[in-house]
């Protein structure tokens, strides 16, 4: 059996941003990788997404962006160079093509049992991801038969749909942007949504990206906010990284010919039924957008920067059919395909450590999880609102990494 | 901001209510509620339905009052008009619901309410509950709710109000989403 002090599971960017952390603290690590670096980048995501922040927006301990266009969205490719090139400037220790197969308590630490071969160390942090699993709602057990069940992460291109008709289940970033290009295929699409987070690409000439990092609302941390359980589960915001730039909405895609109806309930008599609550959703939507508009406004003001941006506007009120769908009987819309954009969840079912809630859920504060030297790293919201994000995992890797360092030296002065 | 909260008077105990919640939090199964009513047929479309007990908190909950909601048709429908119709009672149901929440929420975001008004109107064809066309739903097709609110407060964050009171209304759930109903002979 190997032996190490941490073991990091996962090489993306939360994985590899806490082995440069630990590195420079000289604690001795290995990084388990089911795949290659980056393998969710690599092997989870449909063929035409880029990412929702700029180059520049992707500041790693001891690495940024160097390229000629900061102001890009990276490809897939792109962003799997990026996070190689990452790992190779400081040598990660990372263990490829190596499954975690369980993890369990031992003797002042935790045996690691992987595809090739178990390892002991002192402690764990957990990297693996936020979006192992794709959700889908029991009410997909009742879908009518002779209709294709599709999830993002099976999704690439909407050449792969059968011929017909795609109901878009979900209405944040995955949901609008499959929505969006599917229609554009020439496929009716219908999206149905609940509550969302609608968000101009820019804003008084600088992408909203930029903005939310110089106003600090990317820093927000857990401390900062009234419900931590609440912001944890906001949906991930409407936007799409293009080189147009351009803005997703549903606006735009009822400009392109999407159906956009309200969340879906269930079926019934092979109908899709759809909540009547979608005005308020869109209502709810713009209200929060202005908010964000106006706290960017203020700032503005406050540093006197009126005559370096754009004037202040407002986008045009979410567009709310007249009479929203509330049931579409798929046979005769002649949809083929469901595909459930409803959310992501990490997978830990090969964790043998009892630290999950009721529903699953890890059960941490601010990335410290309940059991002794165990970590995680890159879920929503862990520590900061930008935890999930490549710009984000620096800071939370320099913060945990201390408290790691900490629990090592406390575990040494106990043992002495 | 406390100093606001603790001046506006909406008659709201949001302290109660934040209090509940993180108690149910730490014991759903206390969140687990059934509401009651009981009705009486009285003649022709008139009846009367009692309300008093409900179940919560892991107990029956007794009140001191048994309250009692009349329903009838009026003439147009070849009835006695006694009391308002059921669908008239949804309305008010709706009504109540989105208010109440209005006052809540406008108290827990330190907005003192001077007066909230709603007016509420639901189409329906009434060929769908007399069985004269099948393609014709018996329900509401559309549910318009006017709210008329005097308040210390921008008209950005009424509109706020207002939608948050939707999201958290449970009459407003019920009628736009689908419920399973049982009835049963016994």
């Amino acid at each position: 059996m190997r032996c190490t002090t941490t073991i990091i599971i996962g090489a993306g960017q939360a994985g590899l941003a806490m082995s440069r952390h630990l590195a420079a603290l000289s604690v001795e690590h290995v990084i388990l990788e089911r795949g290659q670096v980056a393998n969710s980048w690599r092997k989870e995501r449909w063929d035409s997404l880029r990412l929702l922040t700029p180059n520049w927006q992707s500041r790693l301990p001891g690495f940024a962006y160097t390229g000629s266009d900061p102001d890009g969205y990276r490809t897939m490719p792109e962003t799997i160079d990026f996070l190689s090139d990452y790992a190779t400037s400081f040598n990660a220790p990372v263990e490829c093509e190596t499954e975690v197969l369980s993890v369990s308590p031992h003797v002042d630490g935790y045996i690691v049992k992987t595809s090739e071969g178990d390892w002991r160390c002192r402690s764990v942090v957990l990297a693996s991801g936020a979006c192992n699993i794709a959700n889908v709602p029991h009410a997909a057990e009742a879908m009518p038969k002779g209709v294709t069940s599709v999830t993002p992460m099976q999704y690439r291109n909407p050449a792969m749909l059968e011929e017909g008709g795609v109901l878009v289940v979900g209405g944040s970033a995955t949901g609008v942007q499959l929505a969006s290009e599917i229609q554009r295929a020439g496929r009716q699409v219908t999206l149905a949504t609940g509550e969302h987070i609608r968000t101009p690409r820019s804003y008084r000439g600088k992408d909203i990206k930029w903005w939310m990092d110089v106003t600090g609302a990317l820093d927000l941390g857990i401390d900062d906010v009234d419900d931590v359980t609440r912001v944890r589960h906001v949906p991930s915001m409407q936007l799409i990284g293009s080189p147009a730039h351009e803005t997703i909405s549903l606006n735009s895609l009822q400009a392109e010919g999407v159906t956009v109806a309200g969340r879906l309930m269930g079926f019934a008599n092979a109908a899709a039924q759809f909540s009547g609550s979608l005005a308020n959703v869109c209502a709810l939507a713009d209200l929060k957008m202005n908010r964000l508009l106006q706290a960017i406004d203020e700032w503005i003001a406050i540093k006197h920067m009126e005559v370096d941006v754009e004037a202040s506007y407002r986008l045009m009120p979410t567009r709310v059919p007249e009479t929203p769908l509330l049931n579409l009987d798929l046979a005769d819309a002649n949809i083929k395909t469901v595909i459930w954009a409803t959310g992501y969840r990490p997978d830990y079912s090969w964790l043998d450590v009892p630290v999950l809630d009721g529903r699953g859920r890890l059960q941490h504060q601010g990335g410290v999880v309940d059991a002794p030297g165990l970590y995680a790293m890159g879920l929503p919201f862990m520590r900061r609102r930008k935890s999930t994000l490549i710009d984000g995992v620096g800071d939370d890797a320099h913060d945990l990494s201390a408290h790691l360092m900490n629990f090592l030296d406390g575990a040494a002065a106990k043992a002495a | 901001m406390s100093e606001l909260q603790t001046a506006v008077q909406n008659g709201v105990n949001v302290e109660a209510l934040l209090g509940a919640r993180k108690d149910l939090e730490a014991m759903p199964q206390a969140a687990e509620f059934t509401w009651k009513a009981a009705c009486e047929w009285i003649n022709g479309t008139h009846s009367k339905t009692e309300i008093s007990g409900f179940f919560g908190l892991g107990e029956d909950q007794a009140r001191e009052k048994t309250f009692a909601v009349e329903t009838d048709h009026p003439a147009v429908f070849a009835s006695e008009d006694h009391a308002p119709t059921p669908v008239e009672i949804v309305l008010s149901g709706l009504a109540g619901c989105l208010t109440a929440g209005i006052a809540a929420v406008a108290q827990n975001r330190g907005i003192q309410l001077n007066s909230v008004k709603a007016t509420l109107e639901g189409d329906m064809s009434i060929l769908g509950i007399l069985g004269a066309d099948p393609a014709i739903r018996n329900g509401f097709n559309a549910i318009r709710v006017k709210y008329n609110i005097d308040a210390e407060a921008s008209d950005e964050d009424i509109k706020a109000l207002v939608a948050q009171s939707q999201k958290r209304s449970a009459v407003f759930d019920i009628i736009t989403n689908p419920t399973n109903v049982f009835v049963t002979v016994e």
